[in-house]
């Protein structure tokens, strides 16, 4: 009773919705002059959307690999065009970063924003909401109009509480965002004639041949693959991290990398099957050069914020690389490394913040022996860098140990090309560490330090509970992602070319 | 409690000794932090036995603790398997542990990092238990990187003294060059067995021996071969073979307590207790097995001469730990993987005990740690020279102690074998055995003998600027990692602190926590190998654990044989070792090293002069370590400063982005012009855009 009770609910519409409600609330109630008001108003919306997402977890059928909790809608019946939810084992996990991850900015924003604290509380909620849109949306406008209207509030918390070199990152992130996404616009309308519905369920069965699947492909490459980002349309993330206030840059890459990876597996790959196993050395060679290429970058970056963006680009190189494999392993891999990405770029970013909030630099020369300072502190960042170099017993171990050895099997030397990042992750993340936390104290700003408070405390907390959590037993991830990992696989077995009449 | 409940307390119990003195080491009394752990481990240790008597009845186990994921198929599970050879390894690493812990409470008395030390130390035992207690390759890896990530904390664990942040990270990267293999060679397990459970593949190796991989082109690789080789340089960097071996001299910078512990006893034998776990897969490749030895006894040999030149007495241990982890390396490429895991045993024990020694050495002397400022202290710390001593004879192999035994029948089994490269290793371990000798002996005449040379020098910082070696400056990692790579003092607050003896100062021996394991441990030094001998490498300890195919190699059958047709017995084969050729080698080592720094030291002068090209070889270990410098760590920087300098800015931003940015631009400035505001103008293109839709609609109806 109790749980028919549950289902009826609209878990998807709340989880979209009531975030977007909640930061209009906070705009038009809360405001600089009553910040603390705003700000535990903000809090109260966060948690609540997330906690709505909760059942979409517990109420989750693990068997069942295709869409579920949807909601279907008429929205513009001129165009045959839904309002259709639903999600399955990919998008879930994805949803409930999401709204997790808010509730983390939120905290994070708590004294640091003091400049617009409505305006930025609202924004980072109505992107939350907006992106869940992204993950859950079934009908191909309205993804597209979650997907183009979360640049917006990005836009705008880049732009505004951004760094000095703002303007030059907004444009840089806004143009080359839109035209990728302008190319996936013609991509659904060609599909929308082909079919007259923007249903994606009617494009997975839409036999298309394989010149139409190859400009398919193109055209959601060129969207997905700069939201990733992929090698060579990576280069406006890292100036876009490093102009970003720490949310923006959480949000970045916990979870907008994230639907670059997503639309992947929803969009361009069931669409054009052929095209995708077509591209998919390209895809695999392009995601070696993040992995290997992007590291050696990184390794020379003496600004935390990009080191830690390149370190981002060179991990999702681990997701499409897992995607274009076409096996489970790799593809779970993948996946998890999604996940695992959100945890502990969110923490490397937010620890960043936290120096940077103290200090005001972020360049790595500025700082050094810091552990005499702030041990707790200090413990934290080893524990995450531990995890961005891929310690077993960390998240960030899983998925990468997965896709390499899915990589070996699919090809030796694509192997030995992703293991490499076993050498260079943990050389440029534990030489910035050196460089930063070790050593003796360097100059008097390093001596005025003080360790964490105990908001920061809980929030780098929680995420090394999660980042530990889910090394020690992953399980829970890959179990929710099974059913829908073979059902996508099995249909990416399958050609979409039709069969030629004559 | 079942068996597989106490199973699984064996690790937690350090585990959560761990957390609790790790998190709450601000709120919890400091002596809580040492009462806690060794009440851990030491709990961990009578478990521990208790399981090992149980496996000597015959029990065994191999079961497991949690699904850690699924992934179609494949399934990794977190489980146990339980036999001999890891109830042996739980033993040895829980008691070697317990007696550091002890020893821990004295030498670290004073440090500000007391209890995050402790935490560390019993971290460093559950992932070590869980690498050896681990029934598939998952969990072995889990264990394999955990144990470098304590030995990245504690080799780091002075985190202001800048040798000691940079010999961390060294020691972790060479360690994850290693893992990089050992993970490609996990994914040929998986790949080719379908499974990283123990069992399904040992079951399924045989049917694979002849199998072939195509890795480089169309030639055709036995899988085994490359599979087994892939997990060796696995072994090559924690155990530290060479190349891979460069981080563990620089390792010294750690405390003394867990270089006994760590880079001594346990964690770098992981690399052979792994290559003995999987006997199964290299009995199916000789090639394997012949680098494996060859590796070995390059090793054994040249970690040995560079032994001879140290001064710091932390150093010359180590580099006889590396030569010693070569000898177990060429037993295993013979096949000889019982006494492989004999010697890593013995030597478990005698190493810990001359670091502990050591350790107790530096106490005294006030964490002076150059040997060339000691002498006769004998006179002033009795049961430290005593058991140094037992230590050392132990390991030169001296008839009747433990090392003998294990050494001994090392060097026979790799006479015995005929494999590609066994002459080339017998050579290398029996020069080794002469080597051993007497770089182990310089040691102990220098510190334990002689003039009391502490008194001749004047001290503070008169008695470190003396050294002759320039502390060269590593640029490998930034400019500001000045290595001096002899010669540390091994504090925290060297500075402030007095160190070294005044002239007229006399050491004393520190208390009983540290004496106490000196002498548990020397006990299991001297006695053994005498005990364990017979079970462990002629008899059934490791039957259905360790497998060696008799036909392709066979010298452990033949040595099997030799002792019953010639020794009989442990101690007859201690009374033939002293007519053998090893001994008479060990002996002219110990007399010449007695000869040079007692009787005569002007020749050993005279020799540096003399061969002053080789003995600058020695001094910069062969050049291993600025080649690495220069092109690994240079080279990759170097690289990437191109990629991202030339990549990424002049390239894809400077040619893609901002030159599309700028055509934009451009079109803009052109299209302004058609903004012409004439209507005429504006009418024309509206006229020819109507007719070219037109037309285009026209067309495809």
């Amino acid at each position: 009773m109790m749980q028919a009770d549950l289902t009826s609910i609209s878990w998807l519409s709340l989880a979209i919705w009531l975030p977007i409600l909640s930061g209009v609330l906070v705009l038009l109630l809360g405001g600089d002059h009553k910040a603390t008001l705003t700000r535990w108003l903000a809090l109260a919306g966060s948690l609540v959307s997330f906690l709505v997402t909760i059942p979409l977890y517990t109420l989750f059928d693990v068997q069942d690999g295709f869409f579920q909790f949807e909601e279907l809608l008429p929205w513009i019946p001129a165009f045959n065009i839904h309002y259709h939810l639903g999600i399955d084992g990919f998008s879930m996990p994805l949803v409930l970063l999401t709204s997790f991850t808010t509730v983390i900015v939120v905290l994070a924003a708590w004294e640091v924003i003091t400049k617009h604290v409505a305006q930025y509380m609202a924004a980072f909620l109505i992107m939350s909401g907006i992106m869940i849109g992204v993950f859950t949306a079934l009908d191909s406008m309205l993804y597209y109009v979650f997907w183009e209207a979360m640049l917006i509030p990005m836009f705008l918390v880049i732009g505004v509480w951004g760094g000095p070199n703002r303007v030059y990152a907004t444009v840089k992130f806004f143009l080359y965002t839109l035209l990728g996404s302008l190319l996936m616009l013609v991509a659904f309308i060609y599909l929308y004639h082909q079919t007259g519905s923007f249903e994606l369920a009617d494009y997975y069965l839409l036999p298309l041949s394989m010149k139409a699947q190859i400009y398919i492909f193109i055209a959601f490459f060129m969207a997905f693959a700069v939201k990733i980002p992929m090698w060579p349309v990576h280069t406006w993330l890292p100036d876009a991290h490093v102009e970003a206030p720490t949310g923006g840059s959480v949000v970045l890459a916990a979870i907008a990398l994230k639907l670059g990876g997503y639309s992947f597996l929803r969009f361009a790959m069931p669409i054009a099957p052929d095209a995708s196993h077509y591209f998919s050395t390209a895809m695999i060679v392009l995601s070696l050069i993040a992995v290997v290429y992007i590291a050696l970058v990184a390794l020379v970056q003496t600004d935390m914020k990009k080191l830690i963006a390149y370190s981002s680009i060179s991990h999702m190189g681990f997701v499409t690389l897992g995607f274009f494999m076409f096996g489970q392993l790799a593809l779970e891999g993948a996946l998890v490394q999604m996940i695992s990405h959100g945890f502990i770029s969110s923490a490397m970013f937010l620890s960043v913040g936290v120096l940077y909030d103290r200090v005001h630099s972020r360049e790595i020369s500025a700082y050094g022996g810091v552990a005499n300072k702030m041990p707790v502190f200090a413990g934290f960042a080893v524990l995450f860098a531990m995890a961005n170099s891929g310690l077993p017993g960390t998240s960030g171990f899983v998925g990468e140990f997965m896709v390499i050895l899915a990589a070996v099997k699919f090809n030796f030397w694509v192997g030995f090309f992703a293991a490499t990042t076993l050498i260079f992750g943990a050389a440029y993340t534990l030489w910035m560490t050196k460089r930063v936390f070790f050593g003796d104290v360097a100059n008097h700003h390093v001596a005025e330090l003080t360790d964490l408070n105990k908001r920061e405390f809980l929030i780098l907390g929680i995420l090394a509970i999660l980042v530990i959590g889910f090394g020690v037993y992953p399980q829970p991830i890959t179990e929710v992602m099974q059913a829908t990992t073979s059902e996508f696989l099995k249909h990416m077995a399958i050609s979409k070319l039709p069969v030629t009449g004559y | 409690m079942t068996i597989k409940q106490i199973l699984i307390l064996i690790p937690l119990l350090p585990l959560f000794s761990a957390a609790i003195v790790g998190l709450f080491r601000n709120q919890l009394p400091r002596w809580t932090a040492h009462a806690i752990t060794i009440a851990g481990v030491g709990a961990a240790f009578v478990l521990s036995v208790t399981i090992l008597n149980q496996t000597l009845d015959g029990f065994t186990l191999n079961e497991s603790v949690y699904t850690w994921l699924n992934s179609g198929d494949i399934h990794f599970e977190v489980g146990f398997l339980i036999d001999n050879l890891s109830a042996m390894m739980m033993v040895v690493v829980t008691f070697v542990s317990l007696m550091v812990h002890v020893y821990t409470i004295g030498y670290m008395q004073e440090d500000p990092g007391y209890s995050r030390f402790f935490s560390y130390i019993s971290l460093f035992t559950f992932s070590m238990l869980m690498l050896v207690m681990s029934n598939n390759f998952m969990q072995l890896f889990f264990g394999w990187e955990a144990v470098g990530l304590v030995s990245y904390l504690l080799i780091g664990f002075w985190f202001t003294r800048p040798t000691a942040i940079y010999a961390n990270l060294k020691a972790f990267l060479v360690n994850r060059v290693g893992d990089f293999g050992f993970l490609l060679g996990i994914g040929m397990v998986l790949y080719y067995f379908g499974s990283v459970d123990y069992a399904t593949v040992f079951e399924r190796a045989p049917s694979m021996a002849d199998a072939q991989v195509n890795i480089l082109g169309s030639s055709s690789w036995s899988l085994m071969t490359v599979t087994c080789l892939l997990l060796f340089v696995g072994a090559m960097g924690k155990s530290a073979q060479v190349p891979l071996h460069v981080w563990l001299p620089d390792s010294m910078e750690g405390p003394t307590p867990i270089s006994a512990l760590i880079h001594a006893a346990t964690m770098v034998t992981a690399g052979i207790f792994m290559v003995a776990r999987m006997s199964p897969l290299y009995e199916l490749s000789t090639t394997a097995l012949s680098t494996v030895m060859v590796i070995g006894a390059i090793t054994a040999l040249f970690m040995g001469f560079l032994g001879i030149i140290q001064n710091d007495i932390k150093r010359v241990v180590a580099y006889s730990t590396l030569s010693q982890l070569g000898y177990m390396t060429v037993a295993l490429g013979a096949s000889a993987y019982s006494v492989a895991i004999f010697h890593l045993m013995t030597h478990a024990f005698f190493k810990a005990l001359l670091f502990l020694g050591a350790g107790s050495v530096i106490i005294g002397m006030h964490h002076d740690q150059d040997i060339r400022n000691m002498g006769n202290l004998k006179k002033y710390l009795p049961i430290t020279w005593i058991t140094s001593l037992i230590g050392s004879l132990a390991l030169i192999g001296t008839p009747f102690f433990s090392g003998f035994y294990s050494k001994d029948s090392i060097i026979e089994a790799v006479e015995l074998s005929h494999i590609p490269g066994s002459g080339f290793a017998y050579f290398a371990v029996i020069v080794g055995v002469f080597v051993t000798a007497f770089y182990s002996f310089r040691l102990y005449f220098l510190v334990f003998h002689g003039e009391e040379k502490w008194r001749q020098v004047a001290h503070g910082d008169a008695g470190h600027a003396d050294h002759k070696h320039v502390a060269h400056t590593n640029d490998a990692h930034g400019t500001h990692d000045a290595h001096a790579d002899d010669h540390h003092d091994d504090h925290a607050h060297d500075d402030a602190h007095h160190h070294g003896l005044g002239p007229n100062d006399n050491p004393h021996e520190p208390g009983w926590v540290v004496t106490l394991p000196l002498i548990l441990l020397a006990i299991p030094s001297l006695v053994i190998g005498y005990f364990a001998l017979e079970p462990m490498v002629f008899g059934d300890f490791f039957k259905n654990v360790i497998f060696v195919n008799p036909e392709a190699h066979p010298a452990m059958e033949h040595l099997a044989h030799h002792y019953h047709e010639f020794m009989h017995s442990p101690a007859g084969m201690a009374i033939h070792g002293f007519a053998s050729l090893p001994f008479i080698l060990a002996a002219s080592g110990v007399f010449l090293s007695w000869f040079f720094y007692m009787k005569r030291p002007d020749i050993p002068a005279a020799i540096k002069q003399r061969f002053d090209v080789i003995y600058r070889i020695l001094d910069n270990k062969y050049g291993f370590d600025s080649f690495n410098e220069k092109f690994f760590a240079g080279g990759s920087r170097c690289l990437g400063r191109l990629l991202w300098k030339f990549g990424d800015i002049t390239l894809i931003d400077g040619a893609m982005v901002n030159g599309t940015a700028k055509t934009m631009g451009k079109i803009a400035a052109r299209l302004r012009n058609v903004q012409s505001g004439l209507i005429y103008h504006y009418a024309f293109t509206m006229i020819i855009g109507v007719f070219l839709l037109m037309t285009f609609f026209v067309k495809i109806n």
